[in-house]
């Protein structure tokens, strides 16, 4: 309390943090770098342990053998899919009914807001099918889910071939205490989220999609199977889900122990694990499968059919089968048994999956960084932030002169939010572009048109820009950007971290007095559209596939596209959240850089 | 000064309108910021439809809201939209017009000291203008209605909305000086939540000092006064309780609503400071700690009530704030409450020591509330060991508010008694620590 109260030693404080502040920032600028760096660096992490005993040290034998066969069921499916042109239902009704499951079907149509050209759909109809394994030991209270997509073209197919092998063997195994719902469903994550929130009596984004007739107990936890080849090198293990939550730990970490135990290499992020840490080659595997795991992350999209479990309070993963050019070959009837070994071992739980973490970041599949140790990361970037409030006490007049760029500033943000979509049947009308150009453009431009147009009003509105206006304005952006970002790294740590790394600079040093033409390149070039476009480079260079400048450009249209998308059919809240407050916050410090 | 009270209240009446029927209104009536198990729009629904089916509106251990309310909302349970915004309109006036005469006295006590040469010279720049007071009543009718705490408040029908029009009515019919009005207000305010028994005290010191009554216990009219004022408000105490009575015919409610909102019993988390302590607490301890709890509510009004006996209104706003922090189930709209008070002490500004870092924590914590209760209730990542941190900073922050004001309302007295630059015994510049 005493230096909240006594008026001398607030005042040393105070000298203190003015005097040192530029070089306190940078300190705590790389400082929050290099210990984000450091994280990947073996000996900072932890090892990895399971923290579930009811899945800790239960012996299981692995007795699936049936891998030959779910191969000829993945060919017939193969060619029942090519026969229909798409999703054969009743073959797929009548092949699960055959193995002793209780089947329903469910349909669902969608009209996306506008055409997705990436997976080339607009109008979406199509059906899941499902068969419920009932438990026979306990009763019927409580569930897991295997599932696998049904993608057009020839892949995938292995997926269900396996799922359907699995089906019928589980059928014949009497220690079941969890229903076991078996779920194929079309057009990936639409799919999904039609049946989830059929499953659950929610409808959150206005799909249509028919009643389940059949249920089980309520899910604990669920695993997509993606399989697209006879046989594998590796087995790719995918976490990031909506808005970039992440299962519990422990579903990675069972994940792993089986890897280990039956002997299938297995990556995270298609990066295999180096045993030399103390090498340079095996810190920048580390730091590259970290980064990777940040960019997903922050990107707040499923990337796996497991993403919308996630909403459901359900610990979910996706399991991806990989086949390249690898000696060592794993067969059907391996990713069988493993997958066998997780269900059992699921099946023991007698709580939800809670005792691991669910904040973390994986530079490999047998190291984490807790929330505790990347926290302070962020912690230092945003300590400047923090340095730069507390500096300054100011008010006085000017509250109404700063209260016009605030309400410009969101009206451009609610305007970026709202308009490429309700404006999209105008633009397609006018230029000569497709529905999709035509809303990635317009949000192109009025994100840019927003650069133009406050530092223009507050003139016409409040007469000239004081010296104090301006600072009182600062204090607000400043402060207003210490609390959203701060919310978002709490929720998302990786957007947090990426959006503070660029936009805390621009911060610190943006006065109406700096260089204007080099200050509005730099701050152009840390607004948070070029950090989109930076990232799209970095996590392209990381999965060694680095592309051109064209590329980039057009792989940043698709990335916006998807964002608009992925916000209006699965709530993702990456796009409401930088368009209607990140945008804003850094047009209000670009409005400062304009002050006169 | 009514024309702009108009447009501020028709403003505010527009912008709750436009949130009733937005799609914002649902999912506010389930924030457990905005409403507690004690004032909850859903519990008041539920008593109203148990009162129908003739059973008693207590039965179900759901409704915990006073039988006068409900019988208030059986008749105009169509128009409940429209009583919560006139409740929050008759708080504003009445505060509006509170502030407005206690000005009024304000300065004109300031004039009979500045006539008498009391002030010492160089405290001139602390003498208040009728200019700088002009516009301190809208301001004050401002925060109330503009504040976004007592628009969610509204907007979710939360009757603390209700309980905050009575105590803004008790303080007008007390500034205004009729004692037989602010006891039948205090009353009322009691009966509906217990804890503005407290204001007993400084309503009896604003009375007597209206009636220059000194504040001396050998003196016969200060005892006759004060009885007089505790029977008034005794007896319509009594009253509203036996009313209530004979409405339900049954005492239900009294283990209803005053033991529940003494015993603590529903722990639902909320922006106070009972429920973690009590989820977490072995129930062997449980009725020690919880008279510990209750106490610190009626606590602070002895030693307050002493230092500030000559500025009972100030004892208000330090009263009401305490039982907004310190209250068994608080809300935000307890909050805006005693906020609507801060323009009446504005001129305390230059003495404020943290209230730039006190608003940063508040503004911050206001935000990281429904993050936080996210991660915990919906995402499932966090549990509620992070809620109930933002609580305890935020109460940490109210606290410092209100004790911050406290110090520099004494400083300033302090400083017109003693002149404004004080000197040490040696002739240097000193200063004032808080120790």
């Amino acid at each position: 309390m005493g230096l909240l109260s006594d008026p001398n030693r607030r005042r040393a404080l105070t000298n203190l943090l003015t005097r040192l502040n530029t070089p306190l920032c940078i300190v705590c600028y790389l400082a929050g770098v290099a210990w984000f760096m450091g994280l990947a660096f073996e000996p900072f992490t932890l090892r990895t342990y399971m923290s579930e005993n009811a899945m800790g040290s239960t012996m299981v034998e692995e007795r699936f053998l049936a891998g030959e066969r779910a191969l000829v069921t993945a060919r017939e499916f193969a060619a029942q899919k090519k026969k229909m042109g798409g999703m054969p239902v009743d073959w797929l009704v009548k092949a699960m009914q055959a193995r002793g499951l209780e089947v329903f079907t469910q349909s669902f149509s969608r009209t996306l807001p506008f055409p997705d050209e990436n997976k080339e759909r607009y109008m979406v109809h199509g059906t899941n099918v499902y068969g419920i394994l009932r438990a026979p030991r306990a009763p019927r209270t409580e569930a897991l889910v295997l599932s696998a997509p049904c993608t057009p073209g020839s892949s995938n197919n292995q997926a269900v071939g396996l799922l359907l092998g699995l089906a019928q063997y589980f059928r014949g195994q009497m220690y079941w205490a969890k229903d076991i719902i078996f779920l194929v469903n079309e057009h990936d994550l639409i799919g999904m989220q039609a049946w989830l929130e059929g499953y659950h009596h929610t409808n959150t984004t206005g799909m249509s999609w028919t009643p389940l007739e059949g249920r089980g107990g309520s899910i604990q936890a669920a695993l997509s199977l993606e399989l697209s080849s006879d046989i594998i090198t590796s087995l790719d293990l995918v976490l990031e889900g909506l808005n970039g939550q992440l299962p519990n730990l422990d579903l990675a970490n069972l994940f792993y122990a089986f890897c280990q135990k039956i002997g299938v290499l297995c990556t995270i992020q298609g990066k295999l694990q180096r045993n030399d840490w103390d090498s340079a080659a095996g810190y920048s595997q580390a730091v590259q499968t970290m980064l990777l795991m940040v960019l997903k992350q922050a990107s707040g999209r499923p990337w796996g059919d497991h993403g919308l479990f996630l909403r459901y309070h359900i610990e979910a993963a996706s399991i991806r089968g990989i086949n390249s050019f690898r000696q060592y070959k794993t067969d059907l009837t391996t990713v069988g048994k493993l997958l066998e070994g997780m269900f059992r071992k699921l099946n023991n739980l007698l709580e939800r999956l809670h005792q691991s973490y669910f904040f973390y970041l994986l530079p490999s599949l047998s190291r984490f960084v807790s929330i505790g140790y990347y926290m302070p990361a962020f912690g230092l970037l945003a300590a400047i932030l923090l340095l730069l409030v507390g500096m300054r006490e100011p008010f006085g007049p000017g509250v109404l002169s700063v209260l016009t760029p605030l309400i410009i500033s969101h009206l451009t943000g609610v305007a970026l939010y709202t308009l490429p979509i309700m404006a999209q049947q105008t633009a397609v009308e006018h230029f000569p572009v497709s529905e999709t150009e035509a809303v990635v453009l317009t949000a192109i431009a009025i994100y840019t048109a927003g650069l133009a147009l406050p530092h223009n009003t507050h003139r016409v509105l409040s007469g000239e820009g004081t010296e104090e206006g301006w600072r009182v304005l600062k204090l607000i952006a400043i402060f207003y950007m210490a609390v959203l970002l701060g919310c978002t790294a709490l929720i998302n740590f990786s957007l947090g971290f990426i959006l503070a790394l660029t936009l805390v600079p621009v911060a610190a040093f943006i006065t109406p007095h700096v260089p204007r033409v080099l200050s509005a390149l730099v701050m152009v070039l840390l607004s948070p559209g070029s950090t989109l476009l930076f990232s799209i480079f970095v996590y392209q260079e990381l999965q060694e596939a680095p592309i051109t400048l064209l590329e980039g450009w057009n792989l940043f249209l698709s990335v916006i596209s998807q964002g608009i998308l992925d916000h209006n059919l699965y709530g993702s809240l990456v796009y409401p959240l930088i368009s209607l407050l990140v945008y804003p916050c850094w047009l209000l410090l670009w409005n400062i850089l304009f002050w006169k | 000064m009514a024309a702009p009270l108009t447009l501020v209240l028709i403003v505010a009446v527009t912008i709750r309108a436009v949130l009733f029927s937005s799609s914002l209104a649902e999912p506010l009536m389930e924030r457990v910021e905005v409403v507690s198990p004690l004032n909850a729009w859903k519990r008041v629904v539920e008593g109203l439809a148990l009162l129908d089916l003739g059973a008693s509106p207590y039965s179900g251990d759901v409704f915990h809201e006073t039988p006068l309310i409900i019988y208030l909302f059986h008749f105009v349970i169509d128009y409940a939209d429209i009583v919560f915004m006139i409740a929050d309109g008759i708080t504003a006036v009445a505060l509006y017009l509170a502030v407005q005469d206690y000005n009024k006295t304000v300065f004109r006590k300031q004039k009979y000291a500045l006539e008498a040469d009391r002030y010492p010279h160089d405290c001139l720049e602390l003498i208040r203008t009728p200019k700088e007071m002009y516009y301190i009543p809208l301001k004050v009718a401002l925060f109330y209605l503009l504040n976004p705490f007592t628009i969610f408040s509204c907007v979710a029908k939360s009757t603390c909305g209700l309980n905050n029009a009575v105590i803004a009515l008790f303080i007008l019919s007390t500034i205004k000086g009729s004692a037989f009005l602010s006891a039948v207000f205090l009353a009322l305010a009691t009966y509906q939540s217990i804890y503005p028994l407290t204001l007993f005290a400084p309503a009896l010191l604003f009375l007597l000092q209206r009636l220059y009554i000194p504040v001396n216990f050998y003196r016969p009219s200060f005892w006759l006064f004060t009885l007089q004022y505790a029977v008034m408000y005794l007896g319509s105490l009594c009253v509203i309780v036996c009313l209530s009575f004979f409405l339900l015919s049954s005492w239900d409610f009294i283990p209803s609503v005053y033991g529940f909102i003494l015993s603590v019993p529903d722990l639902t988390p909320n922006i106070g400071l009972f429920w973690y302590f009590f989820a977490e607490m072995f129930e062997h301890f449980r009725f020690f700690f919880i008279c510990v709890f209750q106490i610190n509510v009626f606590f602070y009004t002895i030693p307050l009530s002493i230092k500030l006996k000559e500025h009972p209104v100030f004892l208000i706003f330090m009263q009401i704030a305490i039982i907004s922090i310190f209250k068994s189930y608080p809300t935000v709209g307890d909050i805006s409450l005693y906020m609507a008070f801060l323009p009446v002490w504005s001129h305390l500004y230059r003495f404020l020591r943290n209230i730039f870092l006190v608003s940063c924590v508040m503004l911050a914590c206001s935000a990281l509330f429904p993050v936080l209760w996210h991660l915990w209730i919906y995402a499932g990542s966090a549990n509620s060991n992070f809620y109930y941190a933002i609580t305890l900073l935020f109460n940490v922050g109210q606290i410092l508010l209100v004790s911050d004001y406290f110090y520099a309302f004494l400083r300033r007295e302090h400083h017109l008694t003693h002149g404004l630059y004080l000197k040490r015994k040696d002739g240097s510049e000193a200063t004032l620590v808080l120790k």
